[in-house]
């Protein structure tokens, strides 16, 4: 019975293509998300997401609500980092209706974003490395998640869906002590970094998993509408906070990072020197906010009931993910006649069987995670 | 640099592809003919001083409350919207939006075509952007709206065998009760 094991193999079926289903429910996977995948071997031949299982119909009932009632619905969208949604739902509001938003609120807003993005890639790298085996980094990250969520639990009373903002700026101001925990908080968040970093980056084993895979070339990646770090990863240098200002962005001092490659690696980098980036304009949005005389007003004059004139708009701003735009319509009516959201990672992952084809399956799951694939917001 | 406006009216007008032009909140919008619509796309993705070489967004909107909802008012005020200043018989009942950017120029432009209930079919512009696909689908999936030319036209959030198109306007908030029966082993 010593037999050599391959030569049992029966020939016939060699190359034969195997299709599995990976997901809905699947302990790697983000949310319910599936894919199909049509396998030789390890290799994929073909994979082919379904989405919709966490489609809850938001642009319907967009429609059906009135603007203020929207928000907390828009909390739901990328729930790893709900503020971004609130903001640029707001700002398509106020672009609609003309509204200028006074500086301190859209220096509030600047601050909260940002550590909005700081929370959503500490998630993501996180999750990329628990998928690929690295468990430590994941715990150094969440633990300063955590803190930032305290911060906004603090602010307003919510970890995840924060409802964060009003229509015409924000409805309160940071609370006093705002300075003293960043002090205590920002050499943490460096501090996680920078053992991930020592952890993960020149890791052997990291880097055989991450470098090389999935690539992506840049002409590819536009032509799929990718944007945000996914793009940024493939060497466009393209950011809405650079490219197309909004929030007093072009007032601060900070640099986009870019990859070369379009692969796991890079994507994993630009997200890590995102946050530190981050870390910056906060700084500096702080510096700004201080200088603001204390009774500065925080939301500029609107109705109680808005009612924008009929018109359309759309409105982008560079979310953790991308490029995260609304798309209002009006016909003068306390409700929108037509909302389209368009998500950032819904563009990048349909581009999903071109990122996989020719990888093997254990690579497909790092994919997902690199690209920060949030159901909430693919499926709405 | 003249205006966008006049650099797209300079582009599309000669060859009669613009149907109306509007402008709110400096957003910028051209409707132009339906059967024309590839043509457009490739003069605008083409030409050297427009270059939108950047799909943002595809979607559908209803407009049948839209026009339900202006006729009993009295005087439309500001002159934002096409819709407001048309007279005569209602324009077709959807429209298919694309939002198209210039990656160089950093601007931004809205291209729409009025899609009638009776001729649902709409070019599909998968073949200039893939970034196309999934929005497209999503449109036939939620308005019913038939793309000609997309390689996978099927429904995208809803399941296979939903009866009807859930973002129009005649369709009701809380749904018709439908359910799902899944059959296995099949």
């Amino acid at each position: 019975m010593n037999q050599d094991p391959v030569s049992q193999v029966d020939q016939e079926r060699l190359g034969e293509l195997v299709t599995i289903n990976i997901g809905p429910s699947h302990p790697a996977m983000h949310g319910t998300l599936r894919v199909i995948t049509v396998t030789d071997g390890e290799t994929i031949v073909k994979a082919e997401p379904e989405i919709g299982y966490l489609h809850r119909g938001v642009e319907k009932l967009g429609e059906n609500l009135t603007y203020h009632q929207f928000i907390p619905i828009t909390d739901r969208l990328n729930y790893c980092s709900a503020i971004p949604n609130n903001v640029s739902y707001e700002m398509a509001v106020e672009k609609l209706m003309g509204i200028e938003v006074p500086e301190k609120a859209q220096l509030i807003r600047v601050i909260m974003m940002e550590l909005a993005r700081i929370a959503d890639h500490e998630v993501c790298v996180g999750i990329l490395g628990v998928d690929l085996g690295a468990f430590t980094p994941f715990f150094y990250l969440i633990i300063q998640r955590e803190e930032i969520y305290e911060i906004f639990e603090w602010y307003n009373g919510a970890r995840l869906t924060n409802t964060f903002g009003r229509i015409g700026g924000v409805d309160a101001d940071l609370p006093d002590d705002f300075e003293e925990r960043w002090r205590e908080l920002k050499p943490n968040l460096r501090k996680a970094n920078e053992e991930t970093e020592k952890l993960l980056t020149h890791n052997r084993i990291w880097m055989d998993r991450t470098i090389g895979v999935s690539a992506f070339s840049p002409e590819d990646a536009l032509n799929w509408g990718f944007t945000g770090p996914c793009l940024r990863a493939c060497g466009v240098k393209r950011d809405l906070r650079k490219d197309e200002p909004y929030c007093m962005y072009d007032q601060f001092d900070f640099n986009i990072p870019v990859g070369e490659h379009g692969d796991v690696f890079d994507r994993y980098k630009v997200r890590m020197i995102e946050m530190e980036e981050s870390i910056k304009i906060i700084d500096q949005a702080y510096k700004l906010y201080k200088e603001m005389p204390a009774d500065a007003p925080l939301k500029a004059r609107v109705p109680k009931v808005i009612k924008p004139p009929a018109g359309e708009v759309y409105s982008a701003l560079e979310s953790p993910n991308g490029e995260l735009g609304f798309f209002v319509r009006s016909d003068g009516s306390d409700k929108a006649y037509r909302i389209r959201i368009r998500p950032p990672c819904y563009m990048i992952y349909q581009a999903f069987n071109d990122l996989v084809k020719g990888g093997m399956v254990a690579d497909l799951i790092a994919c997902i995670s690199s690209l920060n694939v949030v159901a909430g917001e693919l499926d709405r | 640099m003249e205006d966008l406006r006049e650099r797209v009216e300079k582009c599309l007008g000669p060859k009669g592809l613009v149907v109306a032009m509007t402008e709110c909140r400096g957003d910028l919008s051209v409707e132009v003919p339906k059967a024309r619509l590839l043509d457009v796309m490739h003069l605008l993705k083409d030409t050297p001083d427009l270059e939108f070489d950047f799909l943002s967004d595809v979607f559908g909107v209803d407009n049948l409350a839209f026009y339900e909802k202006q006729k009993p008012k009295k005087k439309p005020e500001g002159e934002e919207t096409e819709v407001k200043k048309e007279k005569g018989p209602p324009p077709p009942r959807f429209e298919v939006i694309y939002l198209l950017l210039s990656l160089k120029r950093t601007e931004r432009l809205q291209v729409k075509v009025r899609v009638a209930e009776d001729d649902m079919e709409v070019d599909s512009v998968t073949s200039i952007w893939k970034a196309a696909t999934w929005p497209e689908r999503e449109a036939f999936d939620m308005f019913g709206l038939r793309f000609k030319g997309h390689p996978n036209l099927k429904r995208l959030l809803m399941w296979d065998e939903f009866p009807a198109y859930p973002l129009r306007k005649d369709y009701p908030l809380e749904g018709r009760g439908e359910e799902r029966h899944l059959v296995y082993g099949e």
